[in-house]
């Protein structure tokens, strides 16, 4: 049936008038204090749409136009960015910053585009029925908080029972939206759970690791972004606390957050949604994009863990572009389109092993209840000598019976303060 | 000795390093000021594009290389040599001074007897610019400070003190090696002012502007100098940073530590500066051990500020400025 689709979708398209380019903006940060994690995301994001047009001819014939703003990871600019380029045609927006991500959730609602936000963002727009237009598949931060702890459950013999462990993390909407969860689990699982906030930027952290070494936790899981990593990794060299009992999310997990320390950071472990790798689509965009004078930085960020969640962020995009075209037999998508392609979007094996991108995320499906994917993650460790994060498991799925009732109860009651009736009913 | 006390102690003397590391920052403020009136915004994104300048000159990277390679379609990106610490230290000494006289000739000349806002407003534009250039000539990947400063636990402190009251303290070698160089700084400093020509026409400026012109004292050059002086100040404070977090586009925001120092220890005078430091240093980091539990956590910022606010109720012009009166 796909493939009769898809054959009818070719026979329109090559009968009918030149296709509009399908906008794909990308709200990127390229200067300022985050621009380190913005740079290769930007790049991935940039050049798998480089690589489609070039390679494949577009997306089911029509040629992808990104757009890109800088938002200098600022929430105003974000608005600023979105506002301007939502009248291009704009099909999906992903801000990459929980900040800009909170002020476009009512816009995008009801402006009717759907925004994409993957790993970060409102955790609870995983309900679908609740939040029509905002995504946050394949994993969010409740899942991320979940693995951590089944990660550490499966080191302790499936007991943490009177251990002792700190939440590092950054004094932002961003950095507490891990806490409800972590507590929740320490219930559940009996260990002790100390929360310690860092301010924003995070260069000056002290006072937080004298009382991490005063309390001498057994485990330091750690939720920062930016100059909070590096120096969190270093200051915890500094005390000697062993690293690999220190993990960071996946937004603290990338190589420039370990580099600065040097050898120091031996050991160093994080949580990745997305496996890193050589993977067979890095040739294809080496080939198609870099060689032809296409790329959108300078190449060298290529197979990085930012620049591959970034190129995975474009592939779900695209994925999901497709399956609109086939849901609604065009090439020539609008946003509305766009989202049912986004809720009708299942990730198989078999379909990232034929995009080059084997094994790179889990398999997952979204549908009008689920927005938000499998939740599963890896983890991952640092190998200094080597510059290489190694992957340490395989993808670990969350516990949903403990993150599902937090996000049923936080979008209840977002859909009750903005008198939203539920969907998908 | 209870627990308490000793985490207080311990607490107390890491306060009093990380206030160094803050009055570093607070120096070059101070310099510009004081010879000139100006408070100078970009001091903290000096103090970046010193680093970002330092890192590239030592491991051999081309300046502008990803600009010349778009333009002409070349491949290059390093010269291809490591260069020892010292010379890059000191050719960056050269590129600052370099950069002073550019904002002399560029931006100050044009200014001279402008209100003090417009050249604030100046300040500000060439933030940017620098921070624009900086991102062009060096790139904007995080890159890792080595310049040989020592890092990590003293043995020697953490033994000493173990064996005193059974609980080793920790002191980061950094913040030591910081507080050494900044106490040669200041002295160096205060010898320059006090026995060089050069410095004496320095304070001449910063007592009076139009008597120092009067005994042919030139202002292009004082300006030059005093902005390389504060380079080189921003050379010293991005090491010591950029050491701490690697160098990176936050460290222009290492400014923000420095405003609440400026504001307690006064904006003319150096040792203002230092002393100032080291009160925010402590009160910033005993107020976090003591009170922060019970608030929450993450005080230190803003606790800075009040701090620097109290201490203006009693003495508007901070604990070593200058009393300005002004009689109508």
């Amino acid at each position: 049936m796909k493939k009769l689709t898809a054959l009818a979708l070719m026979g329109a398209l090559a009968s009918g008038p030149a296709l509009a380019d399908l906008v794909f903006p990308d709200l990127s940060y390229r200067t300022g204090p985050y621009a380190a994690g913005g740079i290769p995301f930007s790049d991935g994001y940039q050049d798998y749409f480089a690589l489609v047009n070039a390679r494949d001819g577009g997306i089911g014939g029509a040629q992808a136009r990104v757009i890109e703003c800088e938002t200098g990871y600022n929430t105003e600019k974000g608005v600023e960015c979105y506002e301007a380029t939502k009248g291009e045609g704009a099909l999906v927006y992903q801000p990459l910053s929980t900040g800009i991500t909170y002020q476009l959730i009512p816009k995008v609602t009801a402006d009717g585009i759907p925004l994409h936000t993957m790993g970060y963002g409102r955790t609870s727009a995983a309900n679908g029925k609740v939040f029509s237009h905002v995504f946050n598949y394949p994993a969010n931060y409740w899942d991320a908080a979940s693995v951590a702890i089944r990660y550490l459950l499966s080191e302790n013999g499936d007991s943490l029972d009177g251990k002792k462990i700190v939440l590092l993390y950054h004094n932002s909407a961003y950095g507490k939206e891990p806490i409800r969860t972590l507590e929740e689990l320490s219930k559940k699982y009996g260990f002790d759970l100390t929360t310690i906030a860092v301010d924003h930027p995070g260069q000056e952290q002290k006072s937080q690791w004298l009382q991490i070494r005063r309390e001498r936790p057994d485990y330091v899981v750690m939720w920062g972004w930016g100059v909070m990593n590096q120096v969190a990794v270093q200051e915890a060299a500094n005390i000697r606390f062993p690293m690999e009992n220190f993990i960071g999310n996946w937004w603290a997990g990338a190589e420039h957050d370990v580099t600065p320390a040097g050898e120091a950071a031996n050991g160093y472990k994080a949580l990745n949604m997305n496996k890193v790798g050589d993977l067979p689509v890095f040739a294809d965009i080496k080939t198609h994009v870099h060689d032809a004078g296409m790329a959108a930085g300078d190449g060298s960020n290529l197979g990085s863990v930012l620049y591959t969640r970034g190129m995975y962020a474009a592939m779900l995009a695209v994925e999901a572009a497709k399956t609109a075209q086939e849901l609604h037999g065009t090439a020539d998508i609008t946003a509305a389109q766009m989202r049912d392609g986004m809720e009708a979007l299942e990730m198989t094996a078999a379909k990232m092993e034929a995009l080059g991108m084997a094994g790179i995320g889990p398999e997952f499906s979204v549908s009008c209840e689920n927005h938000g994917g499998s939740g599963m993650g890896i983890v991952q460790q640092w190998d200094a000598s080597a510059k290489v994060w190694v992957p340490l498991t395989d993808f670990i799925a969350p516990e949903d019976d403990v993150t599902g009732p937090l996000v049923i109860e936080d979008s209840e009651a977002f859909a009750a303060e903005n008198n939203i009736a539920a969907r998908c009913e | 000795m209870p627990d308490q006390v000793l985490f207080a102690m311990e607490v107390m003397l890491n306060g009093l390093m990380a206030g160094v590391m803050y009055a570093l920052v607070a120096l070059g403020f101070v310099l510009i000021y004081k010879a000139s009136g100006i408070f100078n915004y970009s001091q903290g994104v000096m103090a970046l594009f010193a680093a970002l300048t330092l890192v590239g000159i030592q491991q051999g990277q081309v300046p502008f290389a990803h600009l010349i390679n778009a333009v002409f379609g070349t491949e290059i990106h390093h010269f291809g040599w490591h260069l020892p610490a010292i010379v890059a230290i000191i050719l960056t000494i050269g590129v600052m001074i370099g950069l002073a006289i550019l904002i002399e000739h560029f931006v100050l000349k044009h200014l001279v007897n402008q209100e003090p806002i417009i050249l604030f407003m100046a300040t500000i534009g060439l933030a940017y610019f620098l921070e624009g250039v900086g991102d062009l000539m060096w790139g904007s990947d995080i890159k890792k400070m080595d310049v040989g400063l020592p890092q990590g636990l003293s043995e020697f402190i953490d033994t000493t003190t173990y064996n005193w009251f059974g609980y080793g303290f920790f002191i980061d070698r950094l913040d030591i090696a910081a507080t050494i160089i900044a106490a040669i700084l200041v002295a160096g400093l205060v010898a320059f002012s006090q026995y060089t020509k050069q410095g004496r026409a320095l304070r001449a400026v910063a007592d009076d502007h139009q008597a120092a012109l009067s005994v042919g004292i030139s202002l292009q050059f004082i300006w030059v100098l005093v902005w390389s002086i504060a380079g080189f100040v921003a050379l010293v404070a991005g090491i010591m940073w950029g050491t701490k977090s690697g160098v990176q586009f936050s460290l222009s925001l290492i400014a923000l530590k420095a405003l609440p120092v400026l504001m307690l220890g006064g904006f003319t005078s150096i040792p203002g500066a230092i002393v100032g430091g080291l009160i925010i240093g402590v009160g910033e980091k005993l107020f976090e051990f003591m009170i922060g539990p019970l608030v929450g956590g993450a005080t230190e910022n803003w606790f800075a500020y009040v701090l620097a606010l109290l201490f203006l109720v009693f003495r508007p012009q901070g604990l070593f400025g200058e009393k300005i009166i002004e009689r109508v």
